[in-house]
């Protein structure tokens, strides 16, 4: 019995880690490429391969190929450390996602955790770790300046990050990720109340909060990505490259694949939350309960439509990193403590007053 | 799943050791975290999942970041230079050893250990998670408790920036 | 003098942040969907489109040396070029034409006429300087190679790129 859970886990892992998010990771930078191109009424890559999809295996051949340089002055062991705990955390956190509903009897999240958020939230925070030994193993005064700055911005906005979730976790009762999804399956998405329980006047008014959680969410995924327009800590015009300036090779490709990772994961946390996992809308082929039986292509069309809305914010997140400038570091952090802490305690408490009200 | 207790447990102690033995206090810093992800790991085997991880969440995800923003800014060349004096290290190993030999009898004569507790998953009951139980212990009868350490926690934080103020006139 | 730039006040509306955000959106959004749904078209695939016919009469491009129409050699090693040249690209080792050829009267001729095109900076000071009309910056602009020598172009190459010019000799005729 115990053999067949750590068998099921291990292929779970490699099916959802390693086949599908680390090559969805290299297709976003293509992605990325492409939109940023077409945004500027280029062409972008499109030479190797059919529509340039290739170009992620050129890529990936090219940083494993370039000479792996490491400086005189660097401390060398954490500098060989801070890569790889960037990369790690930002991939940890696929465990507690629930990809799809079930197939063939198996739930497709690889550990069913009870504290889903939280265990997201305490491993991302510990990619914090990796930028910090970046920018002080680097021993330089760009590198140490971006590991700074990246460090303060992440504490800062993991408050209101963590915060801006409250409301909604108040409104399921619940932090298991895979009882969130079946929820808002039956009772429509947080954000799309339009079937179900959700299309009452207190599934409406509770959709105001909600509303008011997602933009405090995304600006702040924005923020903990190190994503444009919050990328101060690599922002090339003030820092060089920021903590990875000493990095070459394949150690900046893991820094580069890291902030990718994280946006995914980032993504895919909000697609579970906010707009419904794997569910289709309007409650189409939604299983009776987290433990009812599914057929297997309905468990795939399931896995499809997370994966679908993934992608759809992963454009999203490119979209908005070619339309708007970077914010003055200043205008960041007032943001972050100003604006969006207080908003989120806010609305905390008109969400706490709105479920006593309807209830 | 013993041989995970074994792994997890040498870890947080390895972690410890670092933190005592290392010169360097980003080092010694980066020992500490691992020491606390040991110790999370070791609550989460005993199905303490919100105490696990709020073991990462707040102590290796907050707090030793703050630690290792600190210590980035300090000059720590001078503390490499420092040497252990003697009497220090021979102190420090006897109330290491005294305080193990007091746990050891404590252990001993108490009644811990003498029968096996009940899982918390079944404890708590099907249906509620210990996030449920721990949260509802919180907002029923340690409501009052919660509340001081709240004040007292804002009066630490008023008198910080109190302190800090002065110093800039 | 400093000038007080006014901030303009923004409404509240604006102070949101996010219709400007929706607003830039449409932008960027209207350009992308243009350049995918092939609506609108900028730049060329380079290898595969070219502009050559487009290149205007002033474009300079490698220089090269030309023969005239009785197939002489117009240079005749004055080296007024290899001295104004910039970077110093242009070397020519200039010989003497022996009396029994056709052309003594000329008296000189380059031996070895070498341009270095990693050096050639493309100023056109050459095609100005010449007396003769015998170098002209002409319209090729890939030029490429595999080693720092296939990159000097020597004087066959020059020949070759250059061609047959035919008119007349003195440049600024109408100066005169």
């Amino acid at each position: 019995m115990e053999w067949q859970i750590i068998i099921a886990a291990t292929i779970k892992i490699i099916v959802f880690v390693f086949l599908t998010t680390l090559p969805l990771v290299a297709m976003s930078v293509w992605a990325e490429r492409r939109v940023s191109a077409a945004i500027q009424d280029r062409v972008g890559p499109n030479r190797v391969g059919p529509f340039g999809l290739l170009q992620a295996v050129a890529d990936g051949i090219k940083f494993l190929l370039k000479e792996d340089f490491t400086p005189n002055h660097v401390r060398k062991g954490y500098f060989w450390l801070a890569p790889a705990l960037v990369m790690v955390p930002a991939l940890m956190t696929c465990a507690v996602l629930p990809f799809g509903s079930k197939l063939f009897g198996e739930k497709m999240v690889i550990a069913d955790l009870d504290v889903g958020p939280l265990f997201v939230f305490a491993v991302a925070s510990l990619s914090v770790y990796g930028i910090v030994l970046a920018g002080w193993a680097s021993n330089s005064k760009y590198p140490f300046l971006g590991g700074v700055r990246s460090t303060s911005q992440m504490i800062s906005y993991e408050i209101s990050l963590g915060l801006s979730i409250v409301p909604l976790l108040m409104i399921y009762g619940e932090l298991n990720l895979g009882s969130i999804v079946q929820y808002q399956a039956e009772n429509g998405w947080a954000l799309l109340p339009l079937w179900g329980e959700g299309l009452s006047a207190k599934g409406w008014i509770l959709a105001v909060p909600v509303f008011v959680s997602f933009i405090i969410f995304m600006t702040s995924m924005f923020a903990e990505t190190n994503r444009l327009p919050f990328d101060l800590p690599e922002c090339e015009t003030e820092l060089v490259a920021g903590y990875h300036t000493e990095y070459s090779s394949m150690k900046f490709a893991l820094f580069f694949l890291g902030e990718y990772a994280a946006m995914i994961i980032g993504s895919g946390l909000a697609v579970t939350l906010f707009l419904g996992g794997w569910s289709l809308p309007f409650g189409w082929l939604t299983p009776e309960s987290t433990e009812a039986a599914v057929p297997w292509w309905h468990g795939l069309i399931h896995i499809g439509t997370f994966f679908a809305k993934v992608i759809g914010l992963i454009l999203f997140f490119i979209v908005i990193r070619w339309t708007l400038p970077r914010f003055r570091y200043d205008q960041l952090m007032r943001l972050g403590w100003v604006f969006f802490f207080e908003i989120a305690l806010f609305n905390v408490v008109l969400t706490a007053l709105l479920l006593w009200w309807l209830s | 799943m013993t041989f995970l207790f074994y792994i997890f447990a040498a870890l947080a102690l390895i972690g410890g050791i670092g933190v005592v033995v290392n010169r360097n206090p980003v080092s010694a810093a980066f020992a500490m975290i691992v020491s606390f992800l040991g110790l999370a790991a070791l609550f989460i085997q005993l199905d303490a999942y919100l105490v696990g991880i709020l073991q990462i969440l707040v102590y290796a995800g907050a707090i030793m970041v703050l630690f290792v923003f600190i210590i980035m800014l300090l000059d720590v060349e001078e503390e490499e230079k420092r040497r252990f004096p003697i009497i220090g290290i021979t102190s420090s190993f006897g109330v290491a050893i005294a305080f193990t030999l007091l746990v050891s009898v404590i252990l001993k004569r108490s009644e811990i250990g003498a029968k096996p507790l009940p899982k918390l998953a079944e404890v708590s009951g099907p249906g509620s998670s210990d996030v449920h139980r721990i949260g509802e212990m919180l907002f029923s009868q340690y409501w009052f408790p919660i509340q001081i350490v709240g004040v007292l926690l804002l009066v630490a934080t008023v008198g910080v920036i109190v302190l800090s103020k002065k110093e800039l006139r | 003098m400093a000038i007080v730039v006014k901030r303009p006040k923004l409404k509240l509306w604006e102070q949101l942040y996010l219709p400007a955000i929706a607003k830039g959106m449409r932008v960027t959004l209207g350009h992308f969907f243009k350049i995918v749904s092939g609506k609108k078209k900028v730049t060329m695939q380079y290898p595969e489109e070219k502009w050559d016919e487009h290149l205007p009469e002033h474009y300079r491009g490698a220089p090269a040396l030309v023969t005239d129409e009785q197939d002489r050699e117009r240079c005749v090693a004055c080296q007024l070029c290899e001295f104004i040249c910039p970077p110093r690209a242009i070397t020519i080792k200039p010989e003497e034409i022996p009396s029994d050829d056709q052309w003594a009267k000329v008296e000189k001729r380059p031996k070895a006429f070498d341009i270095d095109m990693i050096r050639c900076i493309y100023c056109g000071l050459c095609e100005e300087v010449c007396p003769e009309q015998a170098i002209f910056l002409r319209k090729d602009y890939a030029i490429t190679g595999t080693s720092r020598e296939e990159m000097v172009h020597d004087k066959e190459k020059l020949y070759e790129i250059g061609g047959v010019r035919v008119g007349l000799v003195n440049k600024w005729n109408e100066l005169k």
